[in-house]
């Protein structure tokens, strides 16, 4: 083994479009529910796409002071909210602080506060009147610094920004930092909070949404012949790493170990992704060799897979490519199907599902499978509309972001 | 108490989150009602905005309590 020091999962924390909480975030992935539905945080009537996957029955106040919550943007509510699950699910008292560090990601940062502020100023006669919270609330590291005040976490400190990468490239680096010695314990993952004006607005003329406005909770339909574009989904996503000796020390419950993170970039197009998955297939090369194992070794993949057409095929090349034969004993399965796309909190509430797959041996679904693709080749096991009842030993996820940023995690069932 | 005065102690209650009893004359925002730096801008600017003035930074320095928020704004609100 390169790394003497084992890194291992032992608290989550989830706020999704489908559950406020892990367990019904879980309990909304093995049933298979959609967290699309009309937009609420605006007025979308003039959008091309006017649906969503929102949080829901949430309040800031009910989880966080009143005067503190004034000064964040949601996507730092959502931070604190699980963050606060994943630490007390930890169980972590008495530890050493300054061994202790936060790494998370956002793809965007607070930009519900951003449009806010800036609206208000096009508005005015042009006098400056920003808010001094303003700089602190929109930038994307403020979450990791917030976590960090609030448990007192005093070792390395930082945002990871890649898109949809980001909590991914937060997990990976949070992994990375406790093998190598910098940290202790890590509360890593990822939020967003995208459903504004300019997030709707920017991605639709991109062409990147899918428009199915007469249908939003079929919509995110990954793999489909009839899949029209992704599904915008906000939340977050909590994970405490912790050294592996360190945990077992205090008899801490593991949910799985950490065994391997892959980067590449398809150093090819800012939002196209390669069209034969090269990037892809490298990252999930570099992931299975960082972590040591023969990709026979896989029984999951969380994949990207976000309903977008281009998207959808290159990652099947590259697991047709990096598995070979295997692949047809792969179960796969895309979440987004369910969550929507999160952004730069995908990856963290993905490595979730890869978690509690391993711990319950269940794989969560790819619902809304309503038409095969002739192009996609038909032996793949795509959990299709419901959840299959699987051991899983080892579950991969991947997650890809604008930019070409590529980023793959490997999680195992724990074992001595 | 003026209708000035009941305007400022609303928007410390609302910016500060504190107890409408805590916000006495005396009442210090950085020393008693848990304001910072950035705070205290803020309640300046919201002040500027509910009144529709501007307070310049040399004597916005010298309103830390209530009290002095209070009578700057009585003075110079027409």
């Amino acid at each position: 083994m390169k790394y003497t020091r084992r890194v291992v999962v032992t608290g989550i924390g989830a706020l999704t479009p489908i559950g406020n909480t892990v367990q019904e975030y879980w309990g909304g992935l093995a049933k298979g529910v959609s967290g699309a539905a009309p937009i609420t945080r605006f007025d979308a009537e003039k959008f091309r796409t006017k649906f969503a996957c929102e949080v829901k029955n949430f309040d800031p106040n009910d989880h966080l002071d009143r005067k503190e919550a004034r000064k964040m943007d949601p996507y730092t509510w959502y931070a604190m909210v699980t963050a606060e699950e994943a630490f007390n699910d930890s169980q972590l008292k008495d530890f050493d602080s300054d061994r202790a560090g936060v790494i998370w990601g956002s793809g965007i940062g607070g930009l519900r506060t951003f449009t806010d502020e800036v609206m208000s100023f096009a508005n005015g006669d042009g006098t400056p009147r920003f808010n001094p919270f303003f700089i602190p609330k929109m930038i994307a590291d403020i979450s990791a610094g917030y976590i960090s005040i609030k448990y007192g976490f005093r070792g390395p400190n930082f945002a990871t920004v890649s898109a949809c990468a980001s909590s991914t490239n937060a997990i990976i680096d949070a992994m990375n930092y406790i093998r190598l010695g910098h940290a202790d314990i890590i509360m890593t993952g990822g939020s967003e909070a995208a459903v504004t004006e300019p997030g709707m607005g920017g991605f639709n003329s991109m062409k990147a949404l899918s428009e199915r406005n007469d249908s939003p909770e079929t919509a995110s339909r990954p793999f489909d012949k009839d899949r029209d574009g992704f599904v915008l989904g906000e939340g977050a996503g909590a994970l405490v790493l912790e050294e592996y000796e360190h945990a077992k020390k205090r008899g801490a419950k593991i949910y799985g170990e950490v065994i391997g993170g892959g980067m590449s970039a398809d150093a090819h197009h800012i939002t196209a992704p390669h069209p034969d998955g090269l990037g892809a297939t490298n990252v999930m090369v570099n992931a299975l060799r960082d972590a040591e194992i023969d990709p026979s070794e896989v029984q999951y993949i969380n994949v990207h897979g976000t309903s977008t057409p281009l998207g959808d095929m290159s990652e099947v090349k590259a697991i047709q490519k990096v598995f070979g034969d295997h692949a047809y004993n792969l179960n796969i399965s895309s979440t987004k199907s369910m969550t929507g796309h999160l952004l730069g909190a995908a990856g963290a509430i993905e490595s979730i599902a890869c978690l509690m797959a391993i711990n319950k041996g269940i794989i969560p679904p790819t619902i809304n499978h309503f038409t095969d693709d002739e192009e996609i080749d038909g032996r793949l096991n795509f959990t299709f509309n419901e959840a299959q009842e699987r051991e899983v030993n080892i579950a991969l996820s991947n997650t890809f972001g604008f930019g070409g940023h590529n980023t793959s995690v490997i999680f195992k069932k724990m074992v001595d | 108490m003026s209708e000035i005065a009941q305007k400022v102690k609303a928007i410390i209650v609302d910016k500060l989150g504190v107890e409408d009893s805590e916000v006495t004359p005396e009442a210090s925002f950085t020393n008693d009602l848990g304001a910072d730096s950035l705070d205290t801008v803020e309640l300046i600017m919201e002040f500027e905005k509910e009144f529709n003035i501007s307070i310049p930074d040399d004597q916005a320095e010298n309103i830390q309590t209530v009290g002095q928020a209070i009578s700057y704004l009585e003075e110079n609100v027409k």
